[in-house]
């Protein structure tokens, strides 16, 4: 029984929540209801007793990504609205629920689902963390270490892309240097 | 209507991805498409988690870990982008950016 | 033998080429005489053939080569020189050479002298080529190609309107004709399994009459077209508008037999079914008669001669439809002859006069054209049929052939048909050379042909006068091959009383002409006289108003189907269908570019409406599988 009223209760939260994000003028309440959103999606990962994976939700996607997305409002006037060119309603809202159908009925019906067997099936009494680090650093590690790759290369981009002054390093300068480079700094603001 | 099936967490799955692709089509301004796209990546992980738990396979987690990676790198690729192009252009409706005109 | 007979055929043939080398330059004297000289060579290889056949009586057959082997059809290049042909050849090679050295003369001062004697010799070839093949394919090689040199040599001055007309109208009607001839072609294929005559003719003897009789008709069609037998007649007078040389040659002598040739030729088929035999003789009767009153009052002096060749024509046919063969092949051989001189004095007179043809505007041209007066003189006798020239022997006979057999309707027909061909001619020849000098008031200067040109007349006068004795050895040589009949009248008084009483009729019809046209007040005819005006002279002066009949009820209704079919259907249905297929594509192409709008949000929605499009098919295609049976 509580599994139902978890399962409802987080359900409308969550789709409530991504509703604010779709359709509000302001930036900056989009930002806060998706950073509410994942939090309540990671709800349903406990409830299905996926605990390493809830535990991963909060931390990477609310906690680095919604931060990355917040320094990245930082760049933009947020008190404005967000002006938009309206697209035609009609067309939006018949596709996405044409779409959504569809897919319901595809799962629903019981074609593929009949025949599916596990690959690495569940061991009942060993923890979620436990059972997930042994299948993901054994069966999935080649993944997993591309995935490493993946990551450092998008950090790199990330600072290359939206760095100011790359060819100067501050670190490789003495301090006479240093000062030089303060001084013409402050005449250009002088002048 | 007590019992939570699978079909439950797959509707509900499907009704976020509407969402998601409502607001892919409805934003004009690029970093709230980003946020959209957000939804949808999301909503596909509590699809997969679901689907793992129903079956007792690990594989749908391992999944849905995957993506978290992958979301992760491409916000920080994208957002990268989009700060170049604001600082070249101060503008990031979706309206002015139609080189690609064919 | 087989040497001459392929002399006798390609000797034109090189002379054709020669000059059509010449064809693009101005004119070059050259160009005529090589032609002239060359059918001179043909000329005497014919006669050394046509000694072969008196003296042997063997036909000369040979097969040069094979032209179709395919299944059941075989069709060779194979000609055939035996009594009928060599006759024809001989009339060809002789009228021929004649007016190739009369018409370096003629045509001195044509800029497209070198261009003439090409097709002038081209036509000779071809007319060779019919004459002497074996097998109705070749004769029909050569009907075609005489068919397009007379097309090229009638219009040969094509930049004047009525000479292309002319030109189209005669070509155009052979046409018609000739889709006859084809038919009767295929039918004789189809029924024998053969086209070469011996064989074709011999299995003809054992088909049905109703198959016979339809063969028999759609070959005469075809023979109607060329010989210009009503109502495939006009173009004949029409083509006029050639050189003089060319109406000489083509529409005297040559080609407007090869009808006459052809109904010879198939003698064997005609024999089986007399009753398209008594047709043929019927329509050449009225022909004749019919072509007569047209030249009665006719002004232009080339039409005359031309109106007199259609009668002389329907007398061939006459005959032939009678069963008499070797009279018509004789007739046409003398006629050649005299018909030709005609045509060649007139073209003498209208050089003199400056190619002015109505006779009322000559007048008094004996004093200074003396040789062209006796020439065209001799030769309006021997049309009119008087003893001793040749034109007595061979109408007469015909006259005799349709007494003897019963036909008195066409005899009569033929009997006052000769009147008037006496008179008409003799009208003609009063105007011009006898009475008032009508011409110098007008202001022409005539002179006499050059004296090469008279010469060469010569021979043809010769032959004319004396062909008619050349009768009996004539008649020994073609029984071989044609059927022998001769003609009895049972008593010996009405033999003589027909052959006096003829004589007398023509020589009145003389006398009337030259009485009623040598008069000091003949005036040139203004259109105000009352005879002018008269009913009669109007029908016959509009040739019955059948060319006005072609034009309205023939001619315009085609020219406007095609103008439906060209703009409607062709230009709007055929283009437009295609057009549009092109038009589709490029629209489709238009309107879809417009997906490619560069902006993102609008891709995205093309992409989200992609999905539901995959998302269907695969809710349909799983449906189908679930409930397909499986």
């Amino acid at each position: 029984m509580f599994e139902a009223i978890a399962f409802y209760l987080f359900a409308f939260l969550t789709i409530s929540m991504f509703y604010i994000v779709v359709t509000t003028q302001q930036a900056l309440y989009a930002l806060t209801a998706l950073a509410a959103g994942m939090i309540f999606i990671s709800a349903f990962f406990f409830i299905l007793g996926a605990d390493f994976l809830g535990a991963v939700q909060i931390i990477v996607y609310t906690g680095a990504v919604m931060a990355l997305y917040a320094f990245g409002m930082m760049f933009f006037d947020t008190t404005r609205d967000v002006k938009e060119k309206q697209g035609n309603k009609f067309i939006i809202v018949g596709l996405s629920t044409l779409s959504a159908v569809l897919v319901v009925l595809i799962v629903s019906a019981p074609i593929v689902s009949d025949n599916i067997v596990a690959l690495y099936p569940v061991v009942d009494g060993i923890g979620n963390t436990q059972e997930v680090g042994v299948v993901l650093f054994t069966k999935y590690l080649i993944p997993f270490e591309v995935a490493a790759v993946m990551l450092l290369v998008a950090m790199v981009a990330g600072i290359v892309l939206a760095g100011k002054k790359m060819d100067l390093s501050l670190t490789l300068m003495n301090d006479a240097e240093i000062r030089e480079l303060n001084e013409e700094k402050n005449k250009k603001e002088l002048s | 209507m007590m019992e939570i099936g699978l079909s439950h967490y797959l509707v509900l799955s499907t009704i976020l991805f509407a969402i998601g692709l409502v607001g892919v089509m409805k934003r004009k301004n690029l970093l709230l498409l980003f946020f959209s796209t957000e939804i949808l990546l999301n909503s596909v992980n509590i699809a997969f988690a679901a689907i793992s738990h129903y079956y007792g396979d690990l594989t749908g987690q391992m999944f849905a870990f995957f993506v978290i990676a992958i979301a992760a790198s491409e916000v920080a690729v994208g957002l990268g982008l989009l700060i170049v192009w604001h600082k070249r252009h101060n503008n990031i409706d979706l309206d002015t950016m139609s080189s690609m005109k064919g | 033998m087989e040497l001459f007979l392929y002399t006798a055929l390609f000797a034109p043939f090189v002379g054709s080429l020669f000059a059509a080398i010449f064809g693009a330059s101005p004119k070059t004297i050259i160009a005529g005489i090589i032609p002239s000289i060359l059918l001179g060579v043909s000329l005497l290889s014919s006669t050394v053939l046509l000694v072969h056949v008196l003296s042997t009586g063997e036909a000369v057959h040979v097969e040069m080569m094979t032209w179709m082997h395919t299944g059941n059809l075989y069709i060779p290049f194979g000609f055939l020189v035996d009594q009928v042909s060599v006759t024809m050849m001989m009339v060809v090679t002789v009228v021929s050479t004649v007016v190739h050295v009369y018409a370096i003369g003629y045509m001195s001062h044509d800029k497209a002298f070198n261009r003439f004697f090409a097709w002038l010799s081209a036509f000779v070839f071809s007319m060779m080529i019919l004459v002497m093949s074996d097998n109705f394919a070749g004769l029909f090689i050569g009907w075609e190609g005489v068919g397009v040199c007379s097309w090229a040599l009638i219009g040969f001055w094509y930049h004047k309107e009525s000479a292309t007309w002319a030109a189209n109208e005669a070509f155009i009607m052979n046409r018609i004709a000739d889709l006859g001839m084809l038919i009767g072609i295929f039918l004789v294929y189809w029924n024998t399994g053969t086209l070469q005559y011996h064989e074709a003719f011999e299995a003809m003897k054992h088909l049905d009459t109703g198959i016979l009789t339809t063969i028999g008709i759609f070959l005469f069609i075809g023979a109607m077209g060329k010989s210009a037998q009503f109502p495939l007649h006009t173009w004949l007078a029409d083509a006029m508008e050639g050189p003089t040389p060319v109406s000489a040659l083509i529409h005297a002598a040559t080609m407007v037999t090869a009808g006459v040739y052809l109904v010879v030729r198939s003698n064997e088929l005609y024999s089986l079914i007399p009753n398209v035999g008594l047709f043929i003789a019927s329509l050449g009767a009225f022909v004749a008669v019919f072509a007569a009153t047209m030249a009665l009052v006719n002004r232009d002096i080339k039409r005359v001669i031309a109106y007199s060749t259609l009668s002389q024509l329907g007398y061939m046919f006459a005959a032939a439809g009678l069963g008499a063969y070797w009279v018509a092949l004789f007739h046409l051989m003398a006629h050649a002859f005299f018909k030709a001189l005609l045509f060649l004095g007139g073209g003498n007179v209208m050089h003199a006069m400056s190619d002015e043809l109505d006779p009322f505007k000559m007048g008094g041209l004996g004093k200074t054209m003396k040789a062209t007066m006796i020439l065209m003189t001799l030769a309006s006798v021997a049309l009119a049929g008087l003893f001793p020239l040749a034109g007595f022997f061979s109408k007469d006979m015909i006259l005799e052939a349709a007494f003897s057999e019963h036909h008195f309707i066409i005899y009569t027909v033929l009997l006052f048909t000769a009147g008037l061909t006496a008179f008409y001619s003799f009208r003609i020849i009063a105007l011009i050379f006898h009475g008032e000098d009508r011409h110098t008031a007008l202001g022409f200067h005539p002179h006499e042909a050059y004296p090469f040109m008279i010469k060469a007349m010569i021979p043809l006068a010769i032959l004319a006068a004396i062909a008619g004795f050349a009768r009996p050895y004539y008649f020994d040589m073609v029984i071989a091959v044609l059927p022998e009949t001769e003609y009895h009248i049972h008593s010996a008084m009405t033999y003589w009383t027909m052959t006096i009483g003829t004589q007398l009729f023509v020589i009145a019809a003389i006398y009337f002409a030259y009485k009623k046209y040598m008069s000091s007040d003949i005036k040139v005819p203004d259109g105000t006289s009352e005879m002018e005006n008269s009913f009669k002279y109007k029908l016959l002066i509009n040739q019955y108003y059948i060319p006005y009949f072609y034009e309205e009820f023939l001619v315009k209704p085609y020219r406007a189907l095609s103008r439906v079919f060209w703009k409607d259907i062709d230009m709007k249905i055929v283009d437009g269908t295609v057009d549009g297929i092109a038009n589709i594509i490029y629209n489709t192409g238009e309107n879809t570019r417009g997906m490619q709008s560069g902006n993102l949000s609008t891709m995205l929605k093309w992409m989200v409406a992609g999905l539901v499009i995959l998302l269907s098919l695969a809710v349909i295609f799983g449906l189908t599988v679930k409930y397909s049976g499986v």
